[in-house]
């Protein structure tokens, strides 16, 4: 019993335990996992989240490759190879996590300083992605319509294939709509940026081009696939447009159902902002070990610490991975 | 702790072999066979079973080996593993529950 009780002492410092070490883990080891557990059911309750909204609209829920489509600096869709290079990048840095870790245990300065910094720099480039990947789903592609009963209609070619406004969408909007910018307006106020199409343009130039087809948010159930309206259908549920949507944000989306961008930027975000702290602390600790500071305590536990929360991070984007991109 | 042995060459294959789960799991991503993608099995397509049980694997390989958890004292790590585990799955269930019965109320609802 004695064992592990934590026993104040004159000599011992009482931070950190006096030295006991409760199942045979460092005090600073040890509350790291316990901050992992508490961390990890804090993702789990977003993921789980997700799922009971995802549930609640199974039948309407965007499909994944059908929105992350894109690949910095190449044109056309590839999807899941982006997100998979993501995955590969910080599983990679967890590698180099690790192999410095191992270093560290041998009291290899040299080696530990390398694999913290390509452990850093992973990081780095998992971020930059994150950001290019935000800034893609911001910025939409296709571009789509809201309706008045709140439904995202996207439009497709004869293929069945999305194209986008800017591909069908032509003449004059009509009504000579400009941007109100702070500068000509009263009071100071602006707005929001808006379409550079009208409603009204959209319309008829659906009507005028028979190639071009609606398709809804319904997911037919047996294809797995949304559904595709025909020509009078599409036109009647046109009709009832209300809002251009390119791109996403907190409120609307050109993918779907709004909560879906919520919790896109939400889990996402958070994750990323995981990462970012993660990249911080290994930092912090790189500089440490330049500068000595793990060989003068005699070991290099604190990039074992800073190690678990890295391998944490790579952990929860696994599981991130597999719900948003994947299933 | 100094002067440990290395363990760099397991360090490598357990990378090795997370990369190769994560390609497995891009590839059946992009090509989604019908068989396991349109069928249906324990209430979902065996493609996302498929990708549950990689992605425990996964999630197994990174907190056993590069977590070093496989090196704790067994009661250490249950206190962790199981607690989590217990927790989630918990939680998981219930939501999972509540979001079906949400659809099954909500779905007949809406007017498409």
């Amino acid at each position: 019993m004695e064992a592990n009780i934590a026993v104040p002492n004159e000599k011992k410092p009482t931070w950190g335990g006096g030295g006991v070490k409760p199942f045979g883990a460092s005090y600073g080891k040890m509350m790291m996992w316990f901050f992992i557990v508490s961390d990890a059911l804090t993702f789990s309750a977003f993921l789980a989240a997700y799922g009971l909204t995802r549930f609640k609209f199974i039948d309407s829920w965007p499909i994944a490759d059908e929105v992350f489509t894109h690949v910095p600096f190449v044109h056309g869709e590839f999807p899941m190879i982006y997100v998979a290079f993501m995955t590969f990048v910080l599983i990679a840095s967890s590698v180099t996590m690790v192999l410095a870790v191992d270093a560290g245990h041998q009291m290899n300065k040299k080696k530990v300083t390398i694999y913290m910094l390509l452990t850093i720099i992973g990081g780095i480039i998992f971020v930059g992605s994150q950001a290019w990947e935000w800034n893609t789903f911001i910025n939409g592609t296709y571009g789509a319509v809201k309706t008045t009963d709140g439904k995202i209609l996207q439009f497709v070619d004869s293929n069945g294939k999305q194209i986008a406004l800017a591909d069908f969408v032509v003449g004059d909007r009509g009504n000579a709509r400009v941007q109100h910018t702070k500068g000509n307006g009263l009071w100071f106020e602006d707005e929001g940026t808006i379409s550079q199409y009208s409603i009204a343009q959209i319309i008829s130039s659906y009507e005028a081009n028979p190639d071009v087809q609606i398709r809804t948010e319904l997911i037919d159930l047996d294809k797995k696939q949304k559904t595709i309206l025909s020509r009078e259908k599409g036109a009647e549920e046109l009709a009832k447009t209300r809002l251009i949507v390119e791109g996403a944000n907190l409120e609307v989306n050109e993918y779907g159902n709004t909560i879906f961008a919520d919790f896109f930027f939400f889990i996402t975000g958070f994750h990323g902002f995981h990462v970012f702290s993660g990249i911080i602390f290994n930092i912090i600790v790189f500089f440490n070990v330049i500068l000595g500071t793990y060989e003068k305590r005699g070991h290099y536990e604190m990039v074992e610490k800073v190690g678990l929360y890295w391998h944490f991070v790579d952990l929860v984007w696994v599981f991130v991975f597999t719900f948003f991109y994947l299933v | 702790m100094a002067h440990a042995q290395s363990h760099t060459k397991r360090i490598w294959n357990v990378f090795w072999i997370l990369s190769a789960i994560t390609i497995v799991e891009v590839v059946l991503g992009i090509y989604k066979p019908d068989v396991l993608h349109l069928t249906s099995f324990l209430g979902t397509s065996p493609l996302n079973w498929l990708f549950i049980i990689l992605t425990l694997a996964k999630a197994y390989g990174i907190t056993w080996a590069f977590m070093h958890m496989e090196g704790e004292k067994t009661w250490f790590r249950r206190a962790v593993v199981w607690t989590a585990v217990f927790l989630i799955i918990y939680l998981v269930t219930l939501l999972l529950i509540e979001g079906d019965y949400l659809y099954s109320t909500l779905a007949p609802l809406v007017r498409w």
